[in-house]
């Protein structure tokens, strides 16, 4: 702990020093690539494939913004991050952006000093546990063994949980994803608790997974996003808006099929006209090329795309949209209008 | 007497009988097992207790590894296979090591390139042979001494032009030294060796690369640091950590036993500074702390930060290993080598440190295997090392789930080149034993 804090301050008082004047887009630009910063590896989030070429859900938000700056998305280039070098791989300017399922949080905002562009996945904190223990709601876990990621939100939103519902737990601190999976499986612990798309796509690789239940209870809200650094907006608006142009799309039915032709010429529905950069100068105030919506959504399609295509109920982690349904379907994903 | 003799008795032996075989019970395997295995009661009760054990053991673990599947593609599709074979205990998926092992080799090396890894390997035994093995020519040593120069520009590549404009620092140094050595004596040639090719790394020899590069490029295609993993990244990482701690080693331990007082403090302050924190702190001030520190911009390489702290770490370990080694030594050898009128770098050269070394083998590789397994910290800071690349293979939805496969393979790696470390220390012992 003293290790983070000793970072953590020696990350504010460079940021506070530094970057103010720091123009990211030029130096992307004068790159000729952007450098991502991506999980080591979270299934159906990011991935390396047996080639290297990384492909994701998180790494989808990547080729969507590089695609909207330079035109190609494969000029991407990632740095895989864990958990405990994410943050200080940003500050420090060693990455360009963090997508990296990556909860927004109060302090990270502010005291980390970063801004969270948008929400690409609505998260929640659940548990997992054997049927046969016969338990079907979080609360009736009184004095169970939990095991549980050390360094993470998870950990305090556990030890909040049992005190409001005043019962008790005995933790089993544990490293990684992986190593708790083993742990649970091998009975170490009565239940595991992590973010339910995590829990989700763990169950499915289970060889008995009929076995196992989610449990009902979402315990905390995990709104994950990619950030950027403080004290580039214009930056931070080039993301944001990278980010909306794939949610608004979904909304609007642009897909990647039809990107292409409707960015063409101007057609009937004005919204879509000025996404695709047909009518107005959008693309221009944010000092890209008019179509640079088109490029982010031509990259890998739109929101809904991206999601079936990488965490959807079709692959083997089978997420169903849930919060992250459109706000038309009754969901959270919701991008500001495109004017 | 004899006439007697032989009519007393009828018939008398004249020749040897041949030799007998010992009975089975007292030769042989039997005879062995009875010695080792069956010599008391307790013994007996011991062994058989061992070998049920091991019966029990190597039941469950030798079906598993060896009616593992080799061809599936994903984790799910291997349960089905090993389902239909009825197993009790189920078997390995070694698919996964199928699909994936040149990964966990080379991490995302272009495949393309692969050779260049491979010649560097090789190269890289052809560099150790005469180090390991003295009866070699000594003329060997010379590509030892380039090796790390031509590994770097093989395995990064670029121009050739900068290992070659690096060594030139050196020869440039040892210039240096010879010319004024003469002219104004020892101790302003020493200084000019340590700074002529310091002025020359830093201000001369990038533009002059660039330039010659730019008349001749002799460039083959570069790799960036972000491309390196698996094994590789592994032996680079502990093969140049070993290289540069003996010596660096050995210099501190000698300048622990200095009476000059600040090498003395430089060399105990280093030493106990570097002891007293944990290596994944070191690694965390390479990846992290580091870019704090250096201007914006500077593109310092990872696998560099990481090599020089690993380096340092492994140092101040083997400095006080050697330093045990020297204060093993009898003093009668220091006031023998002073005796006969040698000054202190002879008499370190030619007489303390051969024995010192000697004393510290298992020491000193002790420390060498430490380091090679400590190299897997590395996947903490993000660097994907074998362990790091278990992390990215599980993320894969169709491994999702596999564990013991990858790392039964791993720790296999691991104890190939570990135990190949032991057995040559232990060669080497027996090679340079005195002791009658």
């Amino acid at each position: 702990m003293k290790i983070t804090t000793f970072f953590g301050a020696v990350a504010a008082a460079t940021m506070t020093a530094g970057f103010a004047s720091a123009g990211t887009l030029d130096d992307v630009k004068a790159k000729g690539f952007l450098q991502c910063g991506v999980s080591t590896g979270l299934t159906g989030f990011s991935a390396a494939d047996a080639n290297g070429n990384w492909d994701g859900f998180d790494v989808a938000v990547c080729r969507a913004v590089a695609a909207a700056v330079l035109g190609d998305p494969q000029a991407v280039k990632f740095t895989p991050t864990t958990g405990k070098t994410r943050f200080t791989a940003l500050a420090s300017g060693e990455i360009d952006i963090l997508a990296r399922n990556t909860t927004w949080t109060f302090s990270r905002d502010v005291d980390l000093k970063f801004t969270f562009v948008g929400v690409n996945y609505y998260d929640g904190q659940g548990f997992i546990a054997p049927k046969e223990l016969g338990v079907s709601s979080a609360k009736d876990l009184d004095g169970a063994t939990v095991c549980i990621q050390t360094g993470t939100t998870t950990e305090l939103n556990l030890a909040d949980f049992f005190r409001t519902n005043n019962i008790s737990y005995e933790p089993v601190p544990i490293e990684t994803n992986a190593e708790a999976l083993q742990q649970y499986l091998a009975g170490a612990c009565d239940t595991y608790t992590t973010d339910a798309s995590g829990l989700a796509a763990s169950r499915a690789t289970f060889e008995n997974p009929e076995d196992h239940a989610l449990l009902p209870e979402i315990i905390s809200k995990e709104p994950l996003g990619p950030l950027v650094r403080h004290g580039d907006d214009q930056w931070a608006d080039i993301v944001r808006w990278s980010l909306n142009a794939l949610i608004a799309a979904e909304e609007l039915g642009v897909t990647s099929a039809n990107v292409k032709e409707s960015a063409m010429q101007a057609g009937n529905n004005p919204e879509i006209n000025r996404l695709l950069g047909t009518e107005g100068n959008l693309g221009e105030q944010l000092g890209l090329s008019a179509d640079f919506a088109k490029n982010a959504i031509a990259a890998g399609g739109n929101y809904g795309e991206i999601f079936a295509k990488n965490i959807g109920e079709s692959t083997p982690i089978g997420l169903a949209r849930g919060l992250n349904a459109q706000w038309t379907d009754g969901g959270l994903i919701y991008s500001p209008p495109f004017r | 007497m004899s006439d007697t003799h032989a009519q007393t008795v009828a018939y008398v032996r004249d020749t040897m009988l041949p030799e007998q075989a010992p009975p089975t019970t007292a030769a042989g395997p039997v005879r062995w097992m009875r010695d080792n295995l069956f010599s008391s009661v307790l013994n007996t009760v011991l062994t058989l207790l061992s070998v049920y054990f091991l019966w029990v053991v190597l039941s469950l673990v030798l079906p598993w590894v060896w009616y593992g599947s080799w061809t599936a593609s994903s984790l799910k599709e291997c349960r089905e296979v090993v389902a239909d074979l009825g197993l009790a205990h189920g078997a390995a998926c070694w698919s996964v090591i199928a699909e994936r092992y040149l990964q966990l080799i080379y991490g995302f090396y272009p495949a393309e390139l692969y050779w260049r890894a491979n010649v560097t390997f090789v190269l890289m035994l052809v560099a150790l042979a005469p180090v390991l093995y003295p009866n070699l020519p000594r003329k060997m040593l010379w590509f030892s001494v380039l090796y790390p120069f031509l590994a770097f520009w093989l395995l990064w590549g670029g121009t050739l032009w900068t290992p070659i404009v690096a060594v030139a620092g050196f020869v440039l140094a040892y210039v240096a030294f010879e010319v004024l050595y003469r002219v104004a004596g020892s101790l302003v040639g020493v200084i000019a060796a340590i700074l002529v090719p310091v002025i020359w790394w830093l201000l001369l020899a990038a533009p002059v690369a660039n330039g010659l590069a730019s008349v001749i490029p002799l460039a083959i295609e570069p790799v960036e640091s972000a491309k390196f993993g698996g094994f590789m990244l592994s032996i680079i990482i502990g093969v140049t950590g070993i290289a540069l701690s003996l010596p660096i080693g050995i210099l501190l331990a000698l300048g622990r036993q200095s009476d000059l007082m600040i090498v003395k403090a430089i060399c105990v302050g280093f030493i106990e500074f570097i002891r007293g924190v944990p290596l994944i702190t070191l690694l965390f001030v390479a990846s992290t702390l580091l870019n704090y520190f250096l201007p914006p911009g500077t593109t310092f390489d990872i696998i560099l930060r990481v090599i020089i702290m690993v380096t340092l770490f492994a140092s101040a370990y083997m400095a006080e290993v050697v330093r045990g080694g020297l204060a093993a030594l009898p003093t009668g050898q220091y006031e023998a080598a002073d005796a006969l009128g040698l000054d202190y770098w002879k008499a370190t050269r030619l007489i303390t440190m051969p024995q010192a070394l000697k004393i510290s083998i298992p020491g000193i590789v002790s420390t060498f295997i430490g380091l090679f397994k400590d190299t897997t910290l590395v996947s903490i800071i993000g660097l994907l090392d074998p362990i790091g690349l278990t992390a990215n293979i599980r993320a894969d939805a169709n491994w999702n789930g596999i564990v013991w496969e990858l790392y039964g393979f791993i720790a296999l790696m691991f104890f190939i080149f570990c135990f190949g470390m032991s057995r040559y220390s232990m060669y080497l012992e027996r090679k340079l034993k005195t002791g009658h």
